[in-house]
């Protein structure tokens, strides 16, 4: 008898893609034969956009490449800009940055949880529980830039302006209540036998594939290589701050939860160190807003919650960049996708996913 | 503590290359090294291979439009050395850029690279999948070249109506 493989497109509106995102899968039965991915429908031509832009009105779109984690997007960007010109941000800006790209950790971190713990199959109640303390960490960014999700707040030489005078004691609050919160999350996603029961074991990645595939991340961690560029390239004032970086053994999707679960514990490590040491100063070198560095290129990446995320920028002297790159994590995850998800059954390819973390905005930029 | 990654310059790429490879490298800058782009699947398993450099890890890959010519520069991490170095190659074909795919020895282009073929219209030989990425199939041009300037015909991109809508016109997704 002839056979041939069944096509299932998942996506690209649907709750498990986490965006318009499209999953093509082959089947033989209920079995993946082959997966592909069908993106670009969010596609908003950032990098041509920003050819035409100055350097410093293309922070905003940095704010829209990862929506769930503004505040790092705007960092890297305002890293490779201040690497070209070869500026050095005052040290309480770089403290700023520091607290800020923690605490947009923790809300990227929790939302990618709640979602994984989603796909697994608890339906939506721990998700609300994860939103309750980004809740709070946006309430934070709202007090500090006016803006709750497309921050805007880093600038090329700094940040663009201090933060209130109320913003301490709730920070410093929030920060004393996250190791609750985070064994609350922990009871959620480990307590519970189906998360652990499909999460485990699947969607294998071995060290090896993972770096060859140039995953980053906690999907690299989860494989078992200890690589954070806040530890190996150093930015803004994580060469002052005492964390560590966990690892995976197994490099299942169980094991990238996990890496994300105890990320949480040091990101609020971080935050207390970074509360208690954030200096007195100015918190910008007040650069004009119209910019022309040197001719030349530079490369600024810093460890976004997805990976590593990088700007490659090149200028010839004018007023805006020549090229403009974004090298995304999002995107660049998804290439062990097939690897992952051949062999298991279409169930499993959505928990996979989950443990991707993707961004859609960020994917197709 | 902690050490800063250390960037490596062109010039040490470039005559790491050279004791092995000769007559491969092109150029060496202090930031990057380029080669010759019909070397450079062999320039790029010697990098991945060897014991000094270490490029295990393909960090970034990214096209460049340079209206003479095309770029493409590779930044190559290692992660047992912590060393990071740029690696370029070029092609001076302007109407169909063509160079060697990297993906044989890091996979991690595979994505990367189908990216540059949408959007700067770069055809990698011997890439496994080279296809549109984030545009469709049929869309005119490579948006990201110098050149391209808007859609030609004076259409507009994306869908101009609903499918199946008189007057719909099908060259779009669809």
């Amino acid at each position: 008898m002839q056979t041939e493989p069944l096509i299932v497109n998942i996506g690209p509106q649907h709750p498990s893609t986490h965006g318009v995102f499209r999953l093509k899968l082959s089947l033989d039965g209920e079995r993946i034969l082959d997966a592909d991915m069908v993106v670009g429908y969010l596609h908003r031509s950032m990098e041509k956009l920003a050819e035409e832009r100055s350097y410093t009105q293309n922070i905003p779109f940095t704010d829209r490449t990862d929506y769930l984690a503004a505040m790092t997007g705007n960092l890297a960007y305002c890293l490779a800009v201040e690497k070209l010109l070869g500026v050095e941000p005052p040290p309480r800006a770089q403290w700023l940055r520091v607290i800020m790209a923690e605490l947009q950790r923790i809300a990227s971190h929790a939302m990618a949880i709640g979602t994984f713990i989603n796909d697994c199959g608890a339906w939506q109640t721990p998700l609300m529980y994860m939103f309750r303390e980004r809740e709070k960490i946006l309430d934070l960014f709202e007090m500090a830039c006016g803006a709750r999700l497309t921050t805007n707040y880093m600038r090329i030489g700094g940040v663009s302006r201090d933060i209130p005078a109320e913003f301490m004691p709730r920070a410093t609050a929030l920060v004393k209540e996250l190791p609750d919160r985070i064994r609350e999350y922990e009871g959620m996603g480990l307590g519970n036998e189906i998360v652990v029961a499909r999460a485990r074991g699947i969607g294998v990645l071995t060290a090896e594939q993972a770096i060859n595939s140039s995953v980053t991340g906690p999907m690299l961690r989860g494989s078992g290589v200890a690589w954070d560029i806040r530890k190996a390239d150093p930015y803004a004032a994580y060469d002052k701050v005492q964390f560590d970086i966990p690892v995976g053994t197994a490099g299942d999707c169980y094991d990238r939860f996990l890496v994300r679960l105890e990320e949480l514990r040091q990101s609020t490590r971080i935050l207390e160190q970074a509360l208690e040491a954030l200096p007195e100063g100015p918190v910008n070198l007040d650069l004009p807003l119209a910019i022309r560095p040197p001719v030349g290129e530079s490369y600024g990446r810093i460890e976004s919650p997805r990976g590593e995320l990088g700007f490659y920028i090149i200028s010839d002297g004018g007023p805006s960049p020549y090229r403009f790159h974004i090298r995304a994590p999002s995107l660049i995850n998804l290439t062990s996708l097939k690897e992952m998800s051949v062999g298991l059954t279409v169930a499993d390819a959505i928990v996979v996913l989950g443990s991707v973390d993707i961004v859609v905005g960020e994917l197709d930029r | 503590m902690t050490v800063a990654t250390r960037i490596l310059s062109g010039f040490d790429v470039a005559h790491r290359i050279d004791g092995s490879l000769s007559g491969a490298v092109v150029e060496a800058t202090p930031e990057w090294a380029e080669v010759h782009a019909e070397r450079l699947p062999e320039v790029a398993r010697f990098l991945h291979d060897d014991p000094e450099l270490d490029f295990h890890y393909l960090t970034s890959l990214t096209g460049v439009h340079r209206l003479d010519h095309f770029e493409v520069a590779y930044h190559l991490q290692s992660i047992a050395k912590n060393q990071l170095g740029v690696l370029k190659a070029k092609s001076w074909n302007v109407e169909e850029p063509q160079l060697p795919s990297v993906v044989p020895v890091w996979r991690g282009a595979l994505l990367q690279e189908r990216e540059a073929f949408d959007l700067l219209g770069i055809r990698f030989q011997g890439h496994p999948d080279l296809r549109r990425m984030f545009l469709w199939e049929g869309f005119p041009g490579h948006p990201l070249r110098k050149d391209w300037l808007g859609m030609p015909g004076d259409r507009m991109s994306g869908l101009q109506g609903f499918p199946g809508e008189p007057g719909f016109d099908n060259q779009g997704r669809g």
